[in-house]
């Protein structure tokens, strides 16, 4: 039998759920993949197929954050990866993970990390676990995960740019 | 003392749209194929390694109540399940071929590490595969 030829409404609905949470996997990788360009929701919601609100709106129920906190969480991560293992200036490497600003960058990292770029570089040294497991497991959580989440919920329009609204 | 690791499982949503993408795709091998009853006990695994087979189990009846197979194939879906690690000879050529094959889902195009070049994937339903070039 094919998943196609499932048959009940409980089905139905579990492959709708499915499907859907396929779709936004899909543009999470694509998150993941090209988190070095420069990413608006439509696009990443046009890799799911699905509306640029109703991608946000899913996306957050479904992996608990909202698209923009994940990329920047990636971009954060990556810069992270950058400071230890290389030594790229702070401004290269806010350019290099997609950031467009040195202050966004300098804020989001704060927010995030809870130090400087520069003081985490300090402090850190080269990690030997292959990247995808640092990629996986390295990712930052952030101080202040739901607060930081919900605020950015209102940028449904744009990935680019933390507004200071989001980071009062 | 453990000798081999013999049978890995990973869970996929329909055996056989799995054994396509794994054999016709990714380029494993079809291992065992039988059928027991409602059951398909279904294996790759890399070609010529015959000690290590992959089991591609869908949940579900009979392993699963149809609430927990619901559960899980929503992991799956999600990402969220375990995933698998290859190796290769040539890891830019087969990101090539697996373009060429039509495989689009790439988590990480070829990038080079210390420990080598490695490339991330997503198979139809979700489950991450990573293959390294040491």
């Amino acid at each position: 039998m094919s998943r196609n030829q499932r048959r009940g409404t409980i089905r139905d609905v579990s492959r709708e759920t499915e499907d859907l949470n396929r779709r936004l996997l899909r543009a999470r990788d694509a998150m993941d993949r090209a988190y070095a360009e420069s990413l608006d929701v439509p696009a990443v919601a046009a890799v799911a197929h699905i509306s640029p609100a109703y991608f946000s709106r899913n996306f957050r129920a479904v992996f608990g954050e909202t698209p923009h906190h994940y990329l920047q969480r990636r971009r954060v991560e990556r810069s992270m990866f950058l400071l230890r293992e290389t030594d790229r200036s702070v401004t290269d490497i806010c350019l290099d993970v997609g950031f467009t600003s040195l202050g966004t960058f300098s804020r989001t990292f704060r927010e995030i990390v809870g130090e400087t770029p520069s003081a985490y570089r300090a402090g850190n040294s080269p990690m030997l676990a292959p990247n995808c497991v640092q990629m996986m497991a390295m990712r930052p959580l952030g101080s202040a995960f739901a607060t930081y989440a919900a605020g950015a919920e209102a940028h449904l329009s744009s990935f680019g740019e933390a507004s200071n609204s989001a980071a009062a | 003392m453990i000798t081999k690791l013999n049978v890995a499982s990973i869970y996929v949503l329909d055996k056989e749209e799995a054994l396509d993408f794994y054999v016709n795709k990714l380029g494993l091998e079809k291992g065992n194929d039988i059928k027991q009853g409602d059951y398909r006990w279904l294996t790759v695994r890399v070609p010529g390694d015959s000690n290590t087979e992959i089991s591609l189990e869908v949940p579900g009846s009979p392993l699963h109540d149809e609430a927990t197979g619901a559960q899980m194939r929503e992991l799956i879906t999600k990402g969220a399940m375990g995933g698998l690690v290859f190796l290769t000879d040539d890891v830019r050529g087969l990101y090539e071929s697996l373009k060429a094959r039509g495989v689009t889902d790439f988590t990480q195009e070829p990038t080079d590490h210390f420990y080598g070049t490695d490339m991330g994937i997503r198979d139809p339903f979700g489950n991450p595969i990573r293959i390294l070039q040491q």
